[in-house]
């Protein structure tokens, strides 16, 4: 592993199954009355949000603090400049209270690349502008794994906003890594120009695609794409690029669907797919406590293992 | 004063003596006699004409923090330059005589370069309505170039007024081309490298389209069209199409745009964001091959120094731009001569003949010959210098060139006789 988790490929095979395997010990834990472990003790876990995003905030508080480490939710809503602190400020700020991680969720791409040039601690991106967000893309890879087994050669589709989606940055790089094949299906106004580049393939035809899809991975619609002539009009997305009770029933048997949420009920997904069983979405919520505290292990637990110190396999 | 120059390659010829004497070089031949004069030893040492940039930011009035004309002029004369055009986007903007005069003030009084403030085309570089071009031209600063630079002059029919009311005293509009709706948010070159680094794109039509349109609307009123910093390879098939319909269109490259790609945005440094954007390999290659058979008339820096803390940022708040004026003869070398692209005549061509014509600089770019202004530049072509931004001249650090090991270093510049640089330090 690398001292920081900044992008999707930055993991190597090994890394990234390193990773889920660790999860998948560590998700024991869950289930017991005392759902902490003493690994990450005194060490200090910065929260540095810069965009809202409670639920991911909250999940890699959690995930610190069943680890056992010292959490400082440290939010600085708004861009650094119209705060009037400097990235670099907040950064040295940090560095001189002693963090030991970073957790930053910035709206610029790239800003915790930049941090990483300013603190000595590890750097865990949890989502950087329209570029990546590696532990959203960990976790739908640890869901699906929990549901369908190895990756190895499984057909994913990832639909919606392409081009301004980290999650299906992060998601494409990690997938590939683990041997999926994925698929991305958009409006062409939703892809990035050269997308043909992507270790991916790419279509426009939803229906065309489901047949053969092992996992649909749904994205939200943000408001600011609704009135920026991406696509005509919301119900004209949601008719060719939503995925309605119909379209459910073309997917194999076995499929499952995901959403990283927050969701558009009835825009990207129907009400009635949401809260089907295929629907995974409130697994990966769950899901994403574990992998996150799979990555905070790793990059600051150093030595130790994970779970398995003997008194608490005694308990 | 009197200075010989003892055994200067001009233009990268055999070795010969200069004299210089009252402003002019007095004569040219070997082994001439001192007579008294201060000996500059010159072996080795490439004989240019004084540089001449057609685009510069000096920052004065306004941003004194970044750039002051004092500073900004005397890293022209490291850089071998005797005259730099010095850009409207001054706060105040140089959309008045008054404006323009004081720039151009400000210039004579700090002696290392001449100063030709450029007038901003519309009111404030607002683009809404045309400033008093001909106040400007008639001013002591002598206008004779207009810029919007920074902002496009995108409203087609107050693009067509300005060429055409530039006419009158033989003026020229400098475009700086970027379709505004194209760009918007616009963080650099759409391309591969954007799309993986999830940065929005620029795209190159952005640039190509104003282009096509300011050429259709010069030949329309048989106006005078300067293209600033050309970036992509379709922009070059443009032009290359409206010179060979004789319109009197001329262009400019930077030095970085002829050097650098974009995939330096993948470090996220925003030392490397700069408007126009870095571009590809293809059209780096297209952009070297333009400047050396003409279509491309010129190497203008874009010097836009800027102060740390707007670069010390995440990427997309950093301000776009940077420093050029000291390394621009030393990139062009790697870039063109040492390619074999072009030799040194050809350089001394597209760096000071022309950008001099197109800026009517009547004492400027003259090839060294006797009678003429002793505007000079010697410089060694066979030094290598890690570029240091901590050694700049300019009162800013932001150049792109950090760390890397670029040819040449000017070792004395001469300006009308006067030395502003001699053994490599300001005079």
């Amino acid at each position: 592993m690398k001292h920081h988790l900044i992008s999707a490929a930055d993991l190597t095979k090994d890394d990234a199954l390193l990773i889920l395997d660790t999860a998948e010990e560590l998700a024991s834990i869950a289930d017991r009355p005392i759902k902490k472990l003493p690994t990450l003790r005194g060490r200090t876990v910065v929260n540095l949000f810069f965009e809202d995003s409670t639920r991911t905030r909250i999940s890699f508080e959690a995930a610190a603090k069943r680890l056992s480490a010292d959490v400082i939710n440290f939010s600085a809503k708004g861009s650094s400049v119209s705060k009037g602190e400097s990235l670099k400020d907040t950064a040295l700020t940090l560095e001189a209270m002693g963090a030991d991680g970073v957790v930053i969720r910035h709206g610029a791409s790239g800003a915790p690349h930049r941090l990483a040039n300013w603190v000595r601690g590890s750097v865990v991106n949890a989502g950087d502008g329209t570029h990546e967000h590696p532990t959203q893309a960990l976790l739908d890879a640890y869901t699906m794994r929990r549901r369908l087994g190895d990756l190895d050669g499984r057909r994913v589709t990832i639909v919606g906003d392409i081009l301004h989606s980290r999650v299906a940055r992060s998601n494409v790089l990690l997938l590939e890594t683990l041997g999926a094949e994925v698929t991305l299906v958009a409006p062409p106004t939703l892809f990035p120009v050269a997308v043909g580049t992507w270790p991916c393939e790419i279509a426009y035809d939803l229906d065309a695609v489901l047949p053969k899809t092992d996992v649909v991975m749904m994205l939200r619609v943000q408001q600011e794409r609704m009135n920026a002539a991406y696509f005509p009009t919301v119900r004209e997305y949601s008719r060719r690029y939503g995925l309605d009770g119909r379209r459910m029933a073309a997917l194999p048997q076995h499929a499952v669907v995901m959403h990283p949420g927050p969701m558009n009920r009835g825009v990207e997904i129907a009400a009635e797919v949401a809260d089907s069983p295929r629907s995974t979405i409130v697994e990966q919520v769950a899901n994403g406590v574990t992998v996150r505290m799979a990555v905070l292990y790793l990059l600051l637990g150093g030595s130790q293992p994970a779970v398995g110190t003997t008194r608490l396999e005694g308990e | 004063m009197t200075y010989l120059i003892k055994g200067a390659r001009i233009l990268g010829g055999s070795p010969q003596d200069i004299r210089i004497s009252d402003g002019v070089i007095a004569e040219i031949g070997a082994g001439l006699d001192s007579g008294g004069a201060e000996i500059v030893e010159a072996d080795g040492l490439v004989a240019l004409p004084g540089l001449v940039d057609l685009h510069t930011h000096l920052r004065e009035p306004g941003r004194e923090d970044a750039e002051t004309v004092e500073s900004g002029t005397r890293a022209a004369a490291a850089g071998g330059y005797t005259a730099v055009h010095a850009m409207a986007n001054t706060e105040p903007v140089a959309d008045t005589a008054g404006v323009v005069e004081q720039v151009w003030r400000l210039g004579r009084e700090a002696g290392h370069c001449d100063v030709h403030p450029v007038g901003a085309v519309t009111r404030g570089i607002e683009g809404h309505q045309l400033a008093e071009l001909g106040a400007m031209a008639d001013s002591a600063a002598h206008v004779r170039v207009f810029s919007d630079d920074g902002h496009c002059v995108d409203d087609a029919v107050l693009m067509r007024r300005a060429l055409e009311y530039v006419k009158a005293f033989d003026g020229v509009v400098a475009q700086h081309a970027q379709e505004p709706r194209l760009t918007e948010h616009a963080q650099m070159n759409e391309g591969e490298v954007s799309g993986r680094l999830g940065l929005a794109g620029w795209p190159a039509v952005a640039e190509e389209a104003i282009i096509a349109r300011d050429c259709l609307l010069a030949a329309h009123v048989g106006s005078r069209l300067h293209v600033c910093h050309v970036s992509t390879a379709g922009s070059v098939e443009i032009l290359r199409w409206a010179k060979s319909k004789g319109w009197q269109v001329t262009a400019e490259v930077t030095p970085h745009h002829l050097f650098l790609t974009d995939d330096l945005a993948e470090t996220y440094d925003p030392i490397y964001k700069v408007n126009p954007p870095l571009r590809t390999k293809a059209d780096v290659e297209v952009l070297r091959e333009a400047l050396a058979d003409g279509t491309i008339d010129c190497v203008a820096t874009d010097h836009a120094p800027h102060p740390i803390e707007a670069k010390e940022t995440e990427w997309a708040p950093a301000a776009m731009g940077m420093i050029g004026l000291e390394t621009a003869l030393s990139v062009a070398q790697a870039a063109m001569v040492d390619t074999g692209l072009l030799d040194w005549a050809g350089l001394a061509d597209r760096m000071s003949v022309r950008p001099a014509r197109i800026g009517r600089l009547a004492g400027q770019g003259h090839l060294p010959e006797q009678g003429a202004p002793a505007n000079l530049t010697l410089y060694d072509p066979a030094a290598r210098t890690v570029i240091d931004p901590a050694a700049s001249v300019s009162k800013s650090r932001n150049t792109p060139f950090a760390g890397i090991e670029l040819p040449g270093r000017v070792h004395a510049t001469f300006l009308r006789g006067r030395p502003t640089v001699l053994e490599g330090k300001p005079a």
